[in-house]
């Protein structure tokens, strides 16, 4: 087990600057998500950590020790690739011992660790097998009792549930949350779902263009997100942001009033969809209704609010046609400020 | 696709098989029919002719040296080429296309090449003179210094036949995800193990097939032969040559085919047995 | 202390690295680069002792007087209509089989490859030897049409494995859509599946053409007066002098090189192709 320290790592590929100076701390045994869209660096960063590409400048401490120079090997971590990368020309059993073969460990410890790592993952049937006879889920699995075999301090994961379907993408999510808690391995997971994110993580690390924009919990991240971009990446639908006037330090919203910590004389309300309450129009915040969409267990409402555009969720209960104007009451505790120059969000008051 | 009309195959592929007959069953039939006739009675006489002649014994120990020479260091240097272009980033296309250029070069060019270096005159001895080591022009191709020769021969057929090789290898190599590398390595393969546990295993159906494509070709080889040492240097297909245009003898010209396309069927066949391609065992 | 040495070892290791490239780029440029030489110095340069490796006393002049002896432009010519003829051919019957196995699922489809293959485990330039009785019988000894016929045997397998896997490098959906609009098959393959394989097919041609110039014992055996390059190469070789040998081996090397460097990027495309 170890802890990360990840101290402002920065990676150019030529003019490109694909990591802008990106520092993380992550503690033992815990389970931390590189979330971000294509593109943003986070699988750049995992294969930093994990010394395949080699950082342009920082340092990187892996239980206290700076690992930048070691080959992957002596970092005393593992990994589980995108496309599994279980190799096609060994059994299921000798795809699992690898990592035990190369440090030499002896045939009852491999023995031993095999058994235990596909009893975790339930691939005990397949370990005589080839990989190419396995599922996309199987072959998973044993991408990641590979990984466990070695006991490895640090366990990265790229994005290791993108290639399955969907069913079976949450039934994965569901049990690799078990025995990593079970094996309570230091994780760093690269995902740009969302979902996954919030699911399986302690913490989330937001990445955006070559920088971490936020680092939190799950819920923190959620509710509180520190900049438009994290607001308008997670959650779905995504945050609102409506542009509002404010007056002495006030914003009034039709029979609401909200103290707000801006200077200037407008500011951004971030509002997630789900917080709002019906009310009688010009009670609230109106929205024009554009379209109303039921999904099953909610409404989802699609129009302007402020002539600005918006999506609100409402209970299945409710009916608004479409062109209708509903009034919308506001959760004080549940709403974001942020400042309409920097898109940055005012923190929350105590 | 739609089965409506299945004669549609058959027809694309019946003027290809009506061609291979008529030019690739057909004379193989009759090269072997000659090879066992005379005067159109089954008989063995070419096959004693051949194997009574001077040069037969010769031209066949030959042919398997040189093959058992330049096959292997052949494919050793193609790895390594392969191995080498898959570490670099910029330039790697053009360093590509100058391995690949004997690719274009026939033996008979590849042995005037080397015959420029290697002759009397040539560049090998102008350096070896320059350094002192000979004191005058030294003959390295004639019957009397058949270590020379051979290796003369060797070197140019290495220096044309390795591209083939190498393209296949590269291709091969091409096909292997980074990340089967990339994985090993994490879980400590060094690069010694990673290339033999990981990469060798993952190419071998382009080894296969690299191998039984030049094996092929060196037991067909001629022209760099002739080029460089004349009748010298007895090879099998020269023999064939010569049987066939300067004794006009077509039977025993015919035996020589037939014994060097059992040779190569054979090599085919070890090939096929002693490297298995087992597609379930791929990416 | 520990990171300077390390860095002194990788920048060794670099070193190691590309010594060994440039090493292996001069085992391939060097020999060609003296043969230009020979070529280019005529019976002077080809006697001259010791050699320089500088190009002093260089001049087309030999090569050119090379190319006027008898018979050297005719084989030349002969040649390239042996090759175009084995270009023609070998597409022409090898394209439509390479569409077969590509697009269809048909009962036979393994025994064709396996014919296909086959021809790889012979040395097919011998089947030259009894198709010369046969090759007289018809009129065809002795002519370009001949060595063309027989070059294709070589490159007509090539051709049908390769054309597949560029055929199925089309998506079908492509074929299936412009079928949907209306478009005939033979109309929905020139007009779609065509244009799409034209620098696979292109790649394809050349390769036939090199295959079909660099052959010499198949012409070698087959001709008498009407050689192509490489056979009156080949008879005329112990009787010629050093220089005319040179000039003729650089002859033989520009087209080819030049034609393998305009289809360098298809190169490893098709041998991964046809290496399956």
């Amino acid at each position: 087990m170890a802890n990360i320290v990840i101290d402002n790592i920065k990676k150019s590929f030529g003019a490109f600057q694909a990591l802008k100076g990106v520092s993380l701390t992550i503690n033992d045994g815990e389970f931390v998500s590189l979330l971000g869209p294509s593109g943003c660096g986070k699988t750049t960063l995992l294969r930093i950590i994990a010394g395949l590409e080699t950082a342009t400048s920082g340092d990187i401490r892996i239980g206290e020790r700076s690992v930048i120079g070691l080959p992957p090997k002596d970092r005393g971590l593992a990994m589980v690739f995108q496309n599994y990368a279980v190799f096609p020309h060994m059994t299921v059993f000798e795809n699992v011992a690898f990592g035990l073969r190369m440090q030499k460990a002896d045939e009852a410890r491999v023995k031993k660790q095999v058994e235990k790592a596909a009893g975790l993952l339930h691939i005990e049937p397949y370990l005589d097998r080839y990989p190419n006879k396995l599922s996309g889920g199987q072959r998973q699995r044993v991408a990641v009792a590979r990984a466990l075999a070695v006991e490895p301090g640090v366990l990265l994961m790229d994005e290791p549930l993108s290639n399955l379907d969907a069913l079976l993408r949450l039934e994965m999510r569901t049990e690799l949350k078990t025995v990593l808690q079970e094996a309570g391995t230091t994780t760093i997971y690269v995902t740009h779902d969302q979902t996954e994110a919030m699911g399986l993580s302690d913490r989330i690390a937001v990445v955006h263009d070559g920088r971490i924009e936020q680092v939190g919990t799950p819920v923190e991240v959620y509710n509180h997100p520190a900049t438009r971009f994290v607001g308008s990446f997670i959650g779905n639908p995504p945050m609102n942001f409506i542009t509002m006037p404010v007056n002495n330090g006030q914003v009034a919203v039709g029979a609401q009033t909200f103290a707000v910590p801006a200077k200037g004389s407008e500011i951004v309300l971030g509002l997630r969809g789900e917080t709002v309450e019906r009310t009688s129009t010009g009670q609230g915040l109106d929205i024009q209704v554009r379209v109303a969409e039921p999904m099953g267990p909610h409404l989802l409402l699609t129009g302007s609010i402020l002539g600005q555009p918006a999506r609100v969720i409402l209970p299945a209960t409710e009916a608004v046609k479409n062109g209708e104007i509903v009034g919308l009451k506001l959760d004080a505790s549940r709403l974001t400020w942020l400042s309409p120059e920097s898109g940055v969000s005012y923190p929350v008051a105590a | 696709m739609t089965q409506n009309r299945p004669w549609i195959p058959y027809a694309l592929i019946l003027p290809s098989v009506v061609f291979l007959c008529l030019l690739f069953v057909v004379p193989l039939v009759q090269t072997i029919w000659l090879a066992i006739s005379e005067n159109g009675v089954p008989s063995l006489a070419n096959m004693r002719t051949m194997a009574g002649d001077l040069n037969f014994g010769r031209s066949l120990i030959n042919t398997f040296l040189l093959t058992l020479a330049v096959v292997p260091i052949q494919i050793i240097m193609a790895l390594t080429m392969g191995s080498m272009v898959s570490k670099m980033g910029g330039g790697r296309e053009t360093i590509l296309w100058i391995w690949t250029i004997p690719l274009g070069i026939s033996d008979l060019a590849a042995g005037m090449v080397w015959l420029s270096i290697l002759q009397n005159t040539g560049y090998l001895n102008s350096i070896l003179f320059g350094m002192g080591i000979i004191e005058r022009q030294t003959a390295w191709l004639t019957y009397q210094t058949p270590v020379a020769l051979f290796i003369g021969i060797a070197i140019a057929e290495i220096w044309r036949g390795t591209a083939i090789v190498m393209i296949i290898i590269v291709a091969g190599l091409n096909q292997v995800p980074k990340e089967f590398k990339e994985a090993a390595e994490i879980f400590g393969a060094s690069q010694w193990t990673r290339f033999t546990r990981i990469t060798l295993p993952l190419i071998r159906p382009a080894l296969q097939s690299a191998l039984i494509l030049r094996t092929v070709l060196a037991f067909e080889v001629f022209a760099v032969v002739y080029t460089l040492g004349g009748r010298n240097f007895p090879v099998l297909v020269g023999e064939a040559y010569n049987w066939q245009n300067q004794n006009q003898n077509y039977g025993v010209a015919a035996a020589y085919a037939v014994l060097i396309m059992v040779i190569s069927l054979a090599a085919t066949l070890v090939y096929l047995k002693a490297i298995k391609v087992d597609p379930e065992r791929l990416p | 202390m520990s990171t300077v040495s390390k860095t002194g070892f990788i920048s060794a290791r670099r070193f190691l690295f590309w010594s060994g490239i440039v090493a292996l780029c001069a085992w391939v440029l060097v020999p060609i680069y003296l043969v230009t030489l020979g070529a280019l110095g005529g019976r002077t340069g080809a006697y001259q002792w010791p050699k320089t490796f500088l190009p002093t006393n260089v001049s087309l002049q030999p090569f050119i007087l090379f190319l006027k002896t008898e018979g050297v432009l005719q084989s030349f010519l002969n040649s390239l209509g042996a090759a175009g003829i084995t270009v023609a051919l070998s597409l022409a019957l090898g394209a439509p089989a390479g569409y077969a196995l590509a697009r269809y699922n048909f009962r036979g489809k393994d025994s064709y490859r396996l014919l296909v293959l086959l021809t790889r485990a012979f040395p097919l330039a011998i089947l030259a030897l009894p198709l010369t009785i046969s090759y007289i019988r018809f009129g065809l000894y002795d002519t370009v049409l001949g060595v063309g016929l027989i070059h294709t045997v070589l490159a007509l397998p090539f051709a049908a494995l390769v054309t597949q896997g560029i055929f199925l490098g089309v998506p079908r959906e492509l074929e299936e859509a412009a079928w949907v609009f209306g478009c005939t098959r033979i109309q929905a393959f020139f007009k779609i599946v065509a244009p799409l394989a034209l620098p696979g097919l292109v790649a394809t041609a050349v390769f036939a053409f090199v295959i079909s110039w660099n052959e010499v014992f198949a012409a070698s055996v087959l001709t008498v007066r009407e050689r192509t390059l490489t056979a009156y190469l080949l008879t005329v070789l112990s009787e010629s002098p050093m220089h005319y040998r040179f000039a003729g081996g650089l002859l033989l090397i520009l087209p080819s090189v030049v034609f393998i460097f305009a289809v360098r990027r298809y190169l490893f495309a098709i041998w991964g192709v046809s290496s399956k």
